[in-house]
């Protein structure tokens, strides 16, 4: 049977309301209207406002209150409508969440889960599409996690809200709407990276909405005699180092895709460790797909234009090769 | 900025000794100049240029010895001017030149605090294929790049490492200078070295079919003495060189016999360049190309082979003979064999052999009959052709000789 990923964050989140009531889900609409992309749909006649809140228009507050919930005991899952709007809550989770267990000797932990969707692709121009998970990831005291597939979608919920420390869940708003055959969904983990397709001949790095796009590429590169290997990194922070430079070692070439800008990019940190990690490894410069470096444009044709896709990581990865591709 | 490097004058050459400069810094060339006298394990070969432009450093002193790809000189393109300051000079070796033939394969040793070697950027060389070559023993200077913008990849490592394990060995005793008799039995040695690891590649790679027919030539002989009642006689024209006109014309009717197998696919021939298998006087052969041979006459071509065959053995061949052949006829009429079933010579892929003509006998139109006739073979590689399309070769190639006038279309 077909489960959509909107249709597997939608259980994670109901189960995990069952199993422990300590959980609380609140954000902009999570109640009545079931979510902004109907994750909740349902959740409020099942568990009642005291555990699936709305919240005013205030990121700043509603974010603060998660943490207060947090440090008082609770387990809330604080849903922000999109990592644009989330700026408004960094104090609250740069300042506040990531440094309490440090500046604290220990004394306190702060157990909060945020979502938020990301990424671009439904025409929401310049305040609402961006990718800035790369910020996020920059900061140490949280954890970052992207799930890029159904079973993460599901599954990364789970060991979130068991994590004593804050962790940052970033959904795609392109994923939603993606679905795969699953007997049963299960809890995964939050450590690691996924080889999401093996090769021999090339790596491409990519995480959450460029996933389905590289190994879009893949299946075209293969055709032409290139044996892509697909990295998931799937937790965004901390990274894991190991899964990526066992790749490379293998493969001796790198493509990391990213739909973030690529100045101070997710895709530039990874480059930095490969080449501090694996150079003599290389049999190429590493290459880099990621967003033209504008504001995301409205218009749907320059919005395609300025997003990583299929054709552009196809002809990165083809960049590598030399006369003998 | 343009490298002008050491070519490589055939498969089997890896490195080569300047012996002349024929231009000087500030020189204008053109394309196709003679620009340089290399020798090689064959012959001193005239170097040609391809690119136009200002001669700017030599780089390469003459009398040292290089590996194929060492940039020899720099050339300015048309319209660029010299970027570096004024007073750079090309690197002179300081040692003596005992000390420079020790160490023939290592780029131009740099004095401290000199500048760099190479104008532009250093030779572009993948970590990882550094790594490798350094493990492997294999010489970075001598491979050339397959990679993005020419860079040296794994993969051109480890091509270079299986190509080169037999004549890596007998590469080093250059430069020994001796006496003239020494010098020569120095280059036959190397010379059957170089046929050594040619041929055993030859015979290693290429899985070789072999066809054989027999031709009448009793139209082309009788074509050729009405033409030669009319020449002078040095002008005449020798039967082998309609054969070399034939297979050039064949040759351009079946492509796939004309070029190289290079990385796991045939490449076809720009053009069909007609190597020419020459013996020499001192033992070993050489087999350099006449180019173009479809598009040339019958007359044109023997001037040709006469002056290639004299070239050849006086060591004089160009560049461009040495490493253009798309195809080899081998012609052992002389020696009074019958037939002959050749090795192709890497990266070609066919090669024609010619035995010698002679008056045979033959069921000709349901009589017998004596006529003149030569066995024609063909070795080729089956990788880039099947027998049948060979089959279809060698005929058509009957078929020529049989109707000369189509030869001197």
């Amino acid at each position: 049977m077909k489960t959509t990923y909107r249709t597997a964050v939608h259980d994670a989140l109901r189960d995990a309301l069952r199993a422990d009531p300590r959980v609380l889900l609140m954000g902009e609409d999570v109640g009545r209207y079931g979510g902004t992309y109907a994750a909740s749909k349902g959740l409020l006649d099942e568990f009642g406002p005291d555990r699936v809140r709305d919240t005013p228009l205030s990121e700043l507050g509603f974010v603060g209150i998660g943490i207060g919930a947090a440090l008082g005991g609770l387990r809330p899952i604080v849903e922000v409508m999109t990592v644009n709007f989330s700026l408004l809550a960094l104090d609250q989770i740069v300042n506040t969440a990531a440094a309490l267990r440090h500046m604290s000797g220990g004394q306190f932990s702060v157990p909060l889960v945020v979502r938020m969707a990301t990424g671009a692709g439904r025409q929401l121009a310049a305040q609402h599409s961006h990718s800035l998970e790369p910020w996020y990831a920059h900061i140490p005291g949280i954890k970052v996690v992207a799930p890029a597939t159904v079973e993460d979608a599901y599954g990364m919920l789970g060991p979130a809200l068991a994590d004593p420390d804050p962790v940052v869940i970033f959904e795609h708003v392109q994923l939603y709407n993606t679905s795969a055959d699953i007997e049963t969904l299960a809890p995964t983990d939050i450590c690691s990276a996924a080889v999401r397709r093996g090769g021999t001949d090339v790596t491409v790095v990519t995480y959450g909405g460029s996933l389905p796009k590289a190994l879009d590429a893949a299946n075209e590169l293969s055709l032409a005699g290139i044996d892509c290997e697909v990295v998931d990194l799937r937790v965004l922070r901390p990274l894991d180092d190991d899964t990526i430079l066992e790749s490379v070692r293998k493969t001796h070439r790198v493509v990391v895709v990213d739909e973030a800008w690529r100045t101070g990019s997710l895709a530039a940190e990874i480059t930095a460790r490969v080449a501090e990690a694996a150079f003599y490894d290389l049999d190429a410069p590493v290459a880099r797909v990621c967003s033209a470096e504008v504001p995301m444009p409205y218009a749907k044709h320059l919005e395609e234009a300025a997003l990583p896709q299929t054709a552009k990581i196809v002809a990165a990865v083809q960049g590598l090769f030399g006369d003998r591709s | 900025m343009i490298e002008f490097r050491m070519p490589a004058l055939g498969s089997d050459m890896d490195e080569g000794t300047l012996n002349e400069w024929l231009i000087k810094p500030g020189d204008t060339i053109t394309r196709g100049q003679i620009v340089a006298v290399v020798e090689t394990t064959k012959a001193a070969v005239e170097v040609e240029c391809w690119q136009e432009g200002t001669v700017g450093d030599l780089l390469v002193p003459v009398g040292d010895t290089v590996q194929v790809g060492t940039p020899l000189a720099t050339l300015l393109e048309p319209g660029e001017r010299a970027d570096t300051p004024t007073g750079r000079r090309p690197h002179k070796r300081t040692e003596p030149a005992a000390g420079a033939a020790a160490q023939p394969a290592a780029a131009p040793t740099k004095p401290p605090g000199a500048p760099p070697a190479a104008p532009g950027h250093r030779r572009w060389v993948s970590p990882a294929a550094r790594r490798l070559a350094g493990s492997l023993k294999v010489d970075l200077d001598a491979v050339a790049g397959t990679g993005p913008q020419g860079a040296v990849t794994i993969s051109d490592v480890e091509h270079a490492a299986a190509a080169k394990p037999a004549a890596a060995p007998a590469a080093k005793p250059t430069a020994a200078k001796g006496t003239a008799a020494e010098r020569a039995a120095e280059r036959a040695a190397q010379m059957r070295q170089a046929i050594a690891a040619a041929m055993s590649r030859s015979k290693r790679e290429i899985p070789h079919y072999y066809l054989a027919e027999e031709i009448v030539l009793e139209t082309a002989m009788s074509w050729l003495t009405t033409r030669n009642a009319q020449r002078s006689i040095d002008e005449r024209i020798l039967p082998a060189v309609l054969l070399l006109k034939a297979v050039g014309v064949a040759a351009q009717r079946f492509p796939e016999f004309n070029g190289f197998w290079r990385d796991d696919g045939f490449q076809p021939g720009t053009g069909v360049h007609v190597g020419v298998g020459i013996s020499l006087r001192g033992g070993g052969l050489v087999a350099p190309a006449i180019h173009d041979v479809p598009d040339k006459k019958v007359a044109e071509l023997m001037d040709d082979l006469t002056d290639l065959v004299a070239r050849a053995r006086a060591g004089s061949l160009r560049s461009s003979e040495m490493s253009d052949p798309t195809i080899t006829v081998t012609n052992l009429g002389d020696q009074g064999v019958d037939t002959v079933f050749g090795v192709i010579y890497p990266p070609q892929v066919a090669l024609v052999g010619f035995g010698r003509p002679a008056r045979r006998v033959r069921v000709i139109d349901e009589g017998i009959r004596i006529v003149p006739t030569v066995h024609a073979t063909l070795a080729a590689d089956h990788r880039a052709s099947d027998g049948h399309r060979g089959a279809l070769f060698l005929t058509a190639i009957n078929e020529l000789l049989g109707q000369p006038d189509l030869l001197e279309k």
